[in-house]
């Protein structure tokens, strides 16, 4: 059945997605026209509902429906997990900001003797340099 | 010895009950104490400032992992310091222990040196976190290649070769792990020292909850995964 070729290949580049770093750099254009792909096909099923089962019966799915929802499982998968990669990576940004901000303002202690500040050696590590997680 | 050229990195997230005296008494011994404030909402800060340590402010909380890195970098960019030490502010650990574990990095010029509550002494450990720590030791011993007893101790030398040479990027508490997974890859030498933690009320129930392990590993387990691709 060409569903279940369709459905296994999609659920494993899910799963591709789960053990990346990062999601593969998104073509605007793509995603805009898949966007909008996804909308005309929408209402065209809106308008001629037996089209979902001739296309369901195309790759060997019974019911329209049924097809659907297997679109639909694997998009929210899809869109579930670049979110969660979107909020990781925002939260390490904030990280890294947060780290920068705190080592900029160091508060003395009265009492507290300054060790000399390294001016000789370059910043070893500096937020500029540092990758993605 | 004179301890001139040693900082002591203290993270800090709410422990406004512990951290003046934890700081007033490093300062006994070390003259360079920073904590690294995690975001407290207690007045920590203020209270760490007063008793006499540089405090740097993450305004949001980051986790341990992140307070560290932040205490490095400083090190690394703001001071010349030789060592760097890291303590926990909740009180479980012993200044003579910091100190002496700084002496024995310098005498036998050791990158780091780790703390071990199971070769020192440990007072009022709770029989399930003892069970967890030692599995975790096991689990440690593993994928490390250090031959540890200990693991997850918050008392911690490091020389500054040590800090320039490890980097933390793991979330939350699993940087402990990471910490000594970076040892043996960065050709660092290491020793263990034992040491007496002590374990109070208010530690008990300010540190660690036991099933945070699962966390830990989970994360470990993650980073494992990504690293295949």
């Amino acid at each position: 059945m060409i569903i279940k070729i369709l459905l296994i290949s999609a659920a494993l580049g899910v799963a591709v997605l789960v053990l990346r770093e990062k999601a593969p750099r998104q073509q605007e254009a793509l995603r805009r026209a898949a966007g909008l792909l996804v909308v005309l096909a929408g209402i065209i099923a809106v308008l001629w509902p037996d089209l979902t089962t001739v296309a369901a019966n195309a790759v060997g799915v019974g019911r329209g429906t049924d097809l659907v929802l297997y679109l639909l499982v694997m998009v929210f998968a899809y869109a579930a997990l670049t979110t969660a990669q979107k909020i990781h990576r925002l939260q390490y940004d904030i990280t890294v900001l947060t780290r920068e901000l705190a080592l900029l303002q160091p508060a003395r202690s009265e009492g507290g003797e300054v060790l000399p500040r390294s001016e000789a050696e370059p910043a070893v590590r500096s937020a500029a340099k540092q990758e993605q997680p | 010895m004179s301890m001139q050229d040693v900082c002591v990195i203290v993270p800090v997230y709410n422990e406004a009950p512990t951290v003046a005296k934890t700081v007033s008494d490093l300062r006994q011994t070390f003259d360079h104490v920073v904590c690294i404030d995690d975001g407290s909402r207690d007045g920590s800060a203020e209270l760490a400032n007063a008793a006499g340590a540089t405090v740097l402010r993450h305004v949001l909380n980051q986790g341990q992992g992140a307070a560290l890195r932040t205490g490095f970098d400083y090190v690394l960019r703001q001071t010349t310091a030789a060592y760097a030490v890291t303590f926990d502010a909740d009180g479980q650990h012993l200044v003579e222990d910091a100190q002496r574990m700084v002496d024995r990095a310098r005498a036998e010029a050791i990158d780091v040196v780790l703390a071990s509550r199971f070769t020192g002494r440990t007072e009022q450990m709770p029989f399930a976190r003892e069970m967890i720590l030692r599995a975790a030791v096991r689990f440690t011993r593993m994928t490390s290649r250090l031959e540890v007893t200990d693991t997850h101790n918050g008392l911690r030398v490091l020389s500054r070769r040590a800090v320039q040479r490890i980097d933390l990027r793991m979330p939350r508490m699993a940087y402990a792990s990471e910490l000594l997974d970076a040892i043996v890859p960065a050709g660092l030498s290491y020793v263990e020292e034992p040491v007496t933690v002590i374990y109070t009320d208010y530690s008990r129930a300010k540190g660690q909850k036991n099933s945070n392990a699962f966390n830990i590993l989970f994360d470990l387990a993650v980073r494992r995964l990504r690293a295949v691709q």
